[in-house]
This record gives C-alpha cells, sequence and structure tokens, in this order.
C-alpha cells in the first residue's frame, strides 16, 4: 500500500496489521486460512493457505479398482458428489468403451441437476449469512433438506452418494420417487422467487454485492475461472452445452450469464445471479428429464473385473462450482495408473489474492462466498 | 422514590437514622429490586423470545425444553454460563479484561434509573431524564473498546474499533432526534414529556407533526445502531469478525455483554416509547378513579406493552435484514441520518410557530396517514404470507 | 460530620486515587481508563451538589466521547515502545501541577467560597440556570467556543480528505 506515502504525510508511524483468516473462521467455509495484511479494515494483500483439507484422494486412486474407487470420488467435493462419481465413471467408460444405457444416463441427469440444486442452495444461503442475512440460510437448508431426502430415496445415501457407476447408475428412479421429484420441484420453484424477495431484492444485500470484487473477461480466461465464477464475468461457456455429454444436448435449457445490470459487470452479484438462476434452469432441466425417462435398464452389463484398456483420458462436466476434470491413465490393470482431479474451487483461491487488493475485510468474506469455494474440493 | 422516602420519613419510619443513609439504603433497594426482578428476567425473556421468534421466522422451531415451551431457557443458560470456566487468555490485560464487561453491563442499568414504567413507578424522576440515558448509555462504548482493547486480539480489537466509531456517530442523529421532543416538551424529565403528551394516538408527539415523524424512525434507526443490532452489529458480526469483541471471553462474562445486548433493546423501546408513543397514558376510565393500583398496573401494561412491541421489531429486522459494511454504516449516518435529523429538528421548531388549530389539523392528518401506513403495512404483510404458502412446505415423508 | 460530607470525602478520595492513577501509570490505556474514571467521579460529584445537568453533561461529553477518541488514537497508534521518561519532563510537569495548584490559593483563601463542601445553591447547573447563563452572560464565549469547534471540525475533514 502506500504506507510509506502516509508515514511522511502525518509522520504517523503506520504499520500493516496481519490477520490470519481461519483455518477456523466462520466465512472460510471449511478449513480454509487466508492471511491478510490489513491497514485498518483495507486489506492490502490476501494470500490463501490451502491444503488443511488434503486427503490424497488421488493417490488413493491407484490403490483401489476401478469399481471401488468411485466412493472416493465423493469425498472430492461434499456438496456435489454425483459430479464427480459421474466424471469418473464417464472416464472409465471411455477408457473402456462400455455402453451407458438410456435409462441410466437420464437418471445420472436427474441425480445431478437434483445435486447441483442441492450445491447451490447451501453457497446461495452461506453467501446470505455470510453477509448477516440468517434467515435466508435457514430456509435454503430447508429446502436442500428435501431434496438430500430425495437423494435417499433415489440412492439410499444423503450427501456421499455412489450412485454413479461405471455403466449407468446403482439404482433405477422409481415411479413414486419420480412424483416425489415433481412435486418437489411445484413447491421449489415458488421458494425461489420468495427467496429472491427475501435477500436477492434487499436493499442492504444489492449494496454489499454490487461493484465488489469485479472480475472482467480477461481476467476470468486468465486466472482460468470456471463455472458460475466464469459466466458471472459475462462468458458463456457451459460444458454441458459447449462440450456436450450424457443426454444434455436433447434437453433445453439455458445458460445464465452475468450482465452486470446492478452493479458492474463480473461483480459479486453478478456471481450470485447465475447461481439463482442456474436453480431455476436445473428445474426445468429436472422436469424435462422426468418427462423424457425412457424404460429399460439403468445400468448395463459391466464386468466385475473391470479391466478398461490401456490409454489416458480426460473428461469433464459441469459441476456446480465449474468445470470438473478427471485425468484417468490406465496400464490396462483392475487398477488406474494415475488419477488426477481438476477443480473449479482451486482455481479460484488464485484469484482472490489479486481481489482482495484494496477492498475491506468485510468484502473478503463477500469475495470467498461469491466465488463460493469450497475447501475438499481445493486439497482433494 | 425521594418523595416516598420522604413521606416515610416524615411518618416516622427510620427514626434516629441520619437521612443520607435512609436515601442511600433506599436506593440501593430500589436498584436491587429493579435489577433482580425486572432486569434480569426482562433481559432473559427476551433472549428468549428472541430466539423463538426467530426460529419461527426461519421454520425452526427454537428452544422449546426447559419450561412451557422453553420459556425457562435463559435460566439454564444463566446458570450454564455461571458454572463455566472463567477463561482470562494469558496475553489479555487481565484488568481490563475482567473489568470491561461489568461497564458495558453498568452503562445499559442506569438506565433503568429513569425509566417511567407508570405515573408514579419511577426510579428517579431526575429533571435531566433524558439526557441522562443519553449519558450513561454512552458509557457502554468505554466497556467495549476497553474489551476489545485487553483481549489482546486482533479480531476483539477490530470490533471495539468499529464500535466506538459507530456508537459515536449514531448518537448524533438519537440525540437530535431526542432534542425535537425536548423542544416540543420544554423539559427533559421523561415524566414530564410523558405528560405533555396524551392516552390517544393523535396526541403523541409521534403524530405532532410531519418531522416528529420522520424523527421517530430516525431515532429508532440510530438507536438500533447504538445498540449494535442487526443490520448495524459490525462490531460482533459473527460471519466477518468471529464475535468481534467478545471473541476471548467466554462464561458470566460473555453472558454479561449479551445481557446488556437484551436489556438495552428494551431500553430501546422504553425511550421509543416515553419520547414518541405517549409513555404510560391511559385513558381516563371511570374505573381507575377509585383505584391507584388498577391505573398504576393499567399504566405498566400500558407502557410495557408499548415499549415491547418496539423489541419485537428489532427481532423481527434481526431476522430479516443482512448486515451493511463499516463504511456504508458511517456513510448512511454523516451523509443521510445527520442531515436529516437537522432537518427535522429545524422543521419541528418551525412548526411549534403554528397555531394551535392548526397544530391539532396536522396532528389529526398525520395520525390519519400513520393509520394509512399501518394498513398498506399490514397488506404488504399479509401478501408476503400469503406468498409464502406454509402449507406447501415440502413434508418429509422419511 | 454528616453522611453527605463522608460521601463527598469518599469520592474526593476516590477521585484523588484515579488522578493519581492517570499520572502515574506507565500503561496508556490504563492511564486513560483512570481519566475516564475520574472524570465520572466528578460528575458524581456535581450530581451530589445538586447539577445533575453539569454532571450528566461530563459524562456525555467527557467520558463518553472525549476519552472514547482518546482511547481510539491510542489504540491505533498502539504505542508499545514507550520511550522512557526523561527528568527534564518531570520537572516540567512538576512546574506545572505547582501553577495550577497556584491558582487554587485565591479560591482557598477567599473568605467568601463557602465552607461547607456540599452547601449549594438550589438549581445550581440545572438545565434552566445553565441555559440562562450560557445564553445570557456568557454568549460571547459560548459563541466564540463553538466557533472554534467548527473551525477544528472543517479542519479535519479537510484533512482526512486529503486525496492520495
Amino acid at each position: 500500500m502506500n504506507e510509506t506515502a502516509q508515514d511522511q504525510d502525518t509522520g504517523f508511524h503506520t504499520e500493516d496489521m496481519t490477520i490470519s483468516v481461519g483455518p477456523q473462521h466462520p466465512s472460510t467455509h471449511g478449513v480454509l486460512r487466508f492471511v491478510v495484511k490489513t491497514d485498518g479494515e483495507v486489506i492490502s494483500e490476501a494470500i490463501p493457505d490451502v491444503g488443511y483439507l488434503h486427503r490424497s484422494i488421488e493417490k488413493i486412486g491407484e490403490k483401489v479398482t476401478w469399481h471401488g474407487y468411485v466412493p472416493y470420488t465423493d469425498r472430492a467435493d461434499y456438496l456435489a458428489a454425483m459430479f464427480a462419481n459421474q466424471v469418473f465413471c464417464m472416464a472409465a467408460e471411455k477408457l473402456a468403451g462400455t455402453p451407458v444405457t438410456r435409462r441410466g444416463e437420464f437418471c445420472r441427469v436427474i441425480a445431478c441437476e437434483l445435486n447441483r440444486l442441492a450445491s447451490h442452495l447451501i453457497s446461495v444461503g452461506t453467501f446470505g449469512q455470510d453477509i448477516g442475512a440468517m434467515t435466508p440460510f435457514v430456509h435454503a437448508l430447508r429446502e436442500r433438506e428435501t431434496i438430500n431426502n430425495l437423494m435417499e430415496e433415489i440412492c439410499g445415501a444423503r450427501l456421499t452418494y455412489n450412485y454413479i457407476r461405471i455403466g449407468g447408475v446403482g439404482y433405477d428412479i422409481l415411479p413414486e420417487t419420480c412424483t416425489r421429484i415433481s412435486e418437489f420441484l411445484d413447491h421449489f420453484e415458488p421458494i425461489v422467487d420468495e427467496f429472491n424477495r427475501l435477500l436477492t431484492g434487499n436493499k442492504i444485500f444489492i449494496e454489499r454485492l454490487a461493484g465488489i470484487a469485479v472480475v472482467s473477461k480477461e481476467d476470468a480466461l486468465q486466472y482460468n475461472l470456471v463455472g458460475p465464477n466464469l459466466r458471472g464475468a459475462g462468458i458463456k461457456w457451459d460444458i454441458r452445452r459447449d462440450i456436450p455429454y450424457s443426454v444434455y444436448p436433447e434437453l433445453e435449457f439455458e445458460i445464465p450469464v452475468g450482465t452486470g445490470h446492478i452493479g458492474a459487470l463480473g461483480d459479486s452479484f453478478d456471481r450470485y445471479w447465475v447461481r439463482i438462476r442456474e436453480l431455476q434452469e436445473s428445474c426445468k432441466i429436472v422436469r424435462q428429464c422426468l418427462k423424457m425417462l425412457p424404460k429399460g435398464p439403468a445400468i448395463s452389463k459391466v464386468a466385475r473385473k473391470f479391466k478398461p484398456a490401456a490409454g489416458e483420458c480426460y473428461v469433464r462436466v459441469e459441476a456446480p462450482r465449474g468445470d470438473m476434470g478427471f485425468y484417468v491413465i490406465s496400464d490396462g490393470s483392475e487398477y488406474p495408473y494415475r488419477v488426477r482431479i481438476r477443480t473449479g474451487s482451486y482455481t479460484a483461491m488464485s484469484i482472490i489474492d489479486k481481489l482482495s487488493k484494496g477492498i475491506m475485510l468485510a468484502d473478503l468474506i463477500v469475495l470467498i462466498g461469491s466465488l463460493d469455494v469450497d475447501a475438499p474440493e481445493i486439497d482433494r | 422514590m425521594q418523595a416516598y422516602l420522604d413521606q416515610l420519613i416524615q411518618g416516622g419510619a427510620f427514626a434516629g437514622m441520619p437521612r443520607e443513609v435512609v436515601y442511600a439504603i433506599g436506593m440501593l433497594l430500589a436498584a436491587f429490586i429493579v435489577l433482580s426482578a425486572f432486569v434480569a428476567p426482562l433481559a432473559g425473556v427476551t433472549s428468549w423470545l428472541e430466539r423463538r421468534v426467530w426460529a419461527r421466522m426461519q421454520s425452526r422451531v427454537g428452544p422449546n425444553r426447559v419450561g412451557p415451551q422453553g420459556i425457562l431457557q435463559w435460566l439454564a443458560d444463566g446458570i450454564k454460563n455461571l458454572l463455566k470456566e472463567d477463561i482470562i487468555p494469558t496475553a489479555a490485560d487481565k484488568k481490563l479484561f475482567s473489568l470491561a464487561p461489568y461497564i458495558v453491563f453498568m452503562g445499559f442499568l442506569c438506565a433503568f434509573v429513569v425509566i417511567p414504567f407508570g405515573g408514579h413507578l419511577i426510579v428517579a424522576d431526575l429533571n435531566i431524564g433524558i439526557l441522562y440515558i443519553l449519558a450513561v448509555t454512552s458509557l457502554v462504548v468505554v466497556g467495549i473498546l476497553m474489551a476489545g482493547w485487553a483481549s489482546n486480539n486482533k479480531w476483539s480489537l477490530l470490533g471495539g474499533m468499529r464500535s466506538a466509531a459507530q456508537i459515536i456517530s449514531y448518537e448524533i442523529p438519537a440525540g437530535v432526534s431526542v432534542l425535537m421532543i425536548v423542544f416540543l416538551a420544554g423539559t427533559l424529565s421523561m415524566q414530564g414529556i410523558i405528560k405533555g403528551q396524551g392516552w390517544a394516538p393523535w396526541d403523541w408527539y409521534l403524530f405532532h407533526n410531519p418531522f416528529t415523524f420522520a424523527g421517530f424512525f430516525l431515532y429508532f434507526t440510530a438507536a438500533l445502531a447504538e445498540g449494535n443490532r442487526t443490520p448495524f452489529d459490525i462490531p460482533e458480526a459473527e460471519s466477518e469478525l468471529v464475535a468481534g469483541y467478545v471473541t476471548e471471553y467466554s462464561g458470566m462474562r460473555f453472558l454479561f455483554f449479551f445481557f446488556a445486548e437484551w436489556g438495552n433493546l428494551y431500553v430501546i423501546g422504553a425511550v421509543a416509547t416515553t419520547l414518541f408513543l405517549g409513555g404510560w397514558q391511559v385513558p381516563p376510565l371511570a374505573i381507575f378513579e377509585n383505584s391507584p393500583m388498577l391505573l398504576a398496573v393499567a399504566q405498566f401494561v400500558t407502557f410495557f406493552l408499548k415499549a415491547y412491541l418496539w423489541v419485537f421489531v428489532a427481532m423481527w429486522i434481526r431476522a430479516t435484514l443482512p448486515r451493511v459494511r463499516v463504511d456504508q454504516l458511517m456513510s448512511l449516518c454523516w451523509k443521510y441520518m445527520v442531515p436529516l435529523s437537522f432537518i427535522c429538528l429545524l422543521g419541528t421548531v418551525a412548526f411549534m410557530f403554528v397555531p394551535a388549530d392548526g397544530q391539532r389539523i396536522t396532528s389529526a392528518a398525520m395520525f390519519g396517514l400513520g393509520v394509512a401506513i399501518t394498513i398498506i403495512f399490514f397488506l404488504r404483510v399479509g401478501f408476503q404470507i400469503r406468498q409464502a404458502k406454509p402449507e406447501l412446505y415440502f413434508k418429509p415423508h422419511i | 460530620m454528616n453522611g453527605a460530607q463522608v460521601g463527598f470525602f469518599i469520592l474526593a478520595g476516590l477521585l484523588i486515587v484515579s488522578s493519581l492513577w492517570v499520572v502515574f501509570q506507565r500503561n496508556v490505556v490504563h492511564s486513560a481508563m483512570a481519566l475516564v474514571a475520574a472524570l465520572f467521579l466528578v460528575a458524581i460529584l456535581f450530581l451530589t451538589l445538586n447539577a445533575p445537568m453539569v454532571g450528566v453533561l461530563q459524562i456525555l461529553v467527557y467520558a463518553g466521547a472525549i476519552m472514547v477518541l482518546f482511547l481510539f488514537v491510542i489504540m491505533f497508534l498502539n504505542p508499545i515502545g514507550l520511550e522512557q521518561r526523561r527528568r527534564l519532563w518531570w520537572g516540567f510537569g512538576a512546574l506545572a501541577g505547582l501553577l495550577l495548584a497556584g491558582a487554587l490559593v485565591p479560591v482557598l483563601t477567599n473568605g467568601d467560597a463557602p465552607r461547607d463542601p456540599v452547601v449549594a445553591t438550589e438549581l445550581f447547573g440545572g438545565p434552566e440556570e445553565l441555559a440562562r447563563s450560557l445564553f445570557t452572560d456568557f454568549v460571547l464565549p459560548f459563541e466564540i467556543a463553538s466557533i472554534l469547534l467548527l473551525v477544528a471540525i472543517v479542519g479535519a475533514v479537510v484533512l482526512a480528505k486529503r486525496e492520495p
């Protein structure tokens, strides 16, 4: 900062205060630490310190079988376990050339989009809480609880699903579950409007978000932001549409991008607003899938001793926190030779230092919340 | 209070004792009664009610285990906190660290001395009552700064700094709004201000003229900021500063800060009621003529309900609004509230030259406006409630 | 000696102790806190003199506002490395103290001043009396003081507004 200039001007000796935000701080969304240098309340530097949640998930991949690794992928991002399941299974299928049943694909999309709803609800809810609004957080978690119930009905687990298997999905979605899901969607869509009335339209909330931590299009590309953070900067890029996978090409949905209609393009509000609109888009996708759900088996026949051909592949899906990719090498054995995970939160962390220069301490919390970083996903 | 003691002394109740000793003992007794019979349960029940109301708004249950509907939760919490270990960090400044909660507590407790619960229910009707409240509540900030500094923790220090800046700033709009009413009433005494109003809403200072009407909202907003309440709770902003100036506190000392916060809510409501809402004034009904006891009860209940309404509003606001940022808080105060409050002050002064008939018409018109605003407000609330559709809550079926 | 006098001497004793604490305390924050206590005790003395207005203003302005700004500055600058007090400063301090004490001599030797510490005129320092004297006898100094404060405020704003 202009520390020396200030010293000369006033004759006072001022020094920056170094604060350790985290690893046990209410708003760092997990075990995450920032070394923040501040001049009063204004941040001059915020260095992210990651690694508190490293569980060597990638290394474990080399020691367990292809089937056995699927539950581990759940733990990469516990808020969006379904996507890691899916992307690993897609990688394995691509290596082995295993077909996926059509019903299985639809079940995957339904489960994934429900999971996206749950993940985004956590994101916008905790974001509200970071800014001091407690009620939206509880309302969001209330809705997420219902999604957890539905997930429990679909696959027997509420958080780490292990639902998507190589060749399809573990359990078929029952007709009564389908009705329950559409009932929930009927209920949920008005709730999004209520949420907007309660939080999004709030003047204080808008004032806190608009124009804070603006990510320009160039920065977003240079720092490799993905998902809602990238779309918030106004770049229309969505893996579901641009590198199509599964049955997404058959589905109709929009890709919300930031418009800067309240603050500047690419500010915290845009990122938040993209997530809110993705909630509505996900509802649309699930409805279409429920309508189109074909008859047939949910999983194709896959050998128990799964041995894909030697080779390597990189597969990516659009997870709630953006582009999630698995780079898998197979040497033709029962075990993957190498698994490498690429996640959205990790790259989002890199831009925090740049964005945090000159903003206030309270805005750092807004920044972290608006980037929706998730500690387990950063460290893996 | 003093008059009552004088009466007793004249009656020969304390023969042989010096008058000052009687006064001192009387004051101590009154303080003890107010503290243990009114303030402590009030702050406690407020804490319970806040949690319940809050839970209800958030579609949760809230504390409902201790006593009917959980109403004794505050006692359980108090006992728990009493039994907890009193941790003083090694690096803390021990003397100031231990002293700070008491200063905060004293600052808010002193305010109860001049709060008029009824026509005669007041500990001391000082002739500078309202100024006294402003003065003693400004002592709270000394305690908060002390806590923030003595904890030797950066979060605490930031919280203390924020709190000091905030309270000092918001004292100005609050003070100017109070001044408006002092001009109208021509007295600083709490009872005097209440006696300047009537029982009917159109006799309240709230509806006296458009400027006092605006002044009421200015006062309430500024008081919320002085009491560190949402949306101005930045000194303890738990998502930013961990817990602000109370980060290092535990056990009973921690409780004292929150005791003061919840008790302070009632003080805010009571001052607003005294200044703007006619205080304890009750309609002159026939049944009150012959029974002063009944009258006192009616006055107390009236005052309590009016004051508690604003406590409820503060809870409501807390459950609804996010928190403002510290620079937004300051610009809100200095750029908007301070000029507005001065405009209101000048407007009120100008209005005092309006002849009595004109003032009566304005009061009636303002009362009509107030009713209209209330109706629109409740229509709006009704709309929101209908939109929320509680019957749509998805029933968990597992 | 009646009860009121006992009260006065207790208060005065506490006041002296806390004032000495202000002077001899090495820790600046402790010293400021002792000053708050001293100002508060002075306010209580005013209250016992039947001058609640002055007492309350003392708390509101000094203990509540000015001392908070003092503390604010102290905490912001955080003067941990206090320099050693030099003997020269002790000398200056003692001299200034003696001068102030000398200023008290005429008051103490004045035969007209009330001997009894608690006797004071009725309404001395009440709001009406205070306002009357402020706006009649002392209206010029009052206005000068307010202009001085205004200048100070404008000066502070100008200093703070300076663009980096």
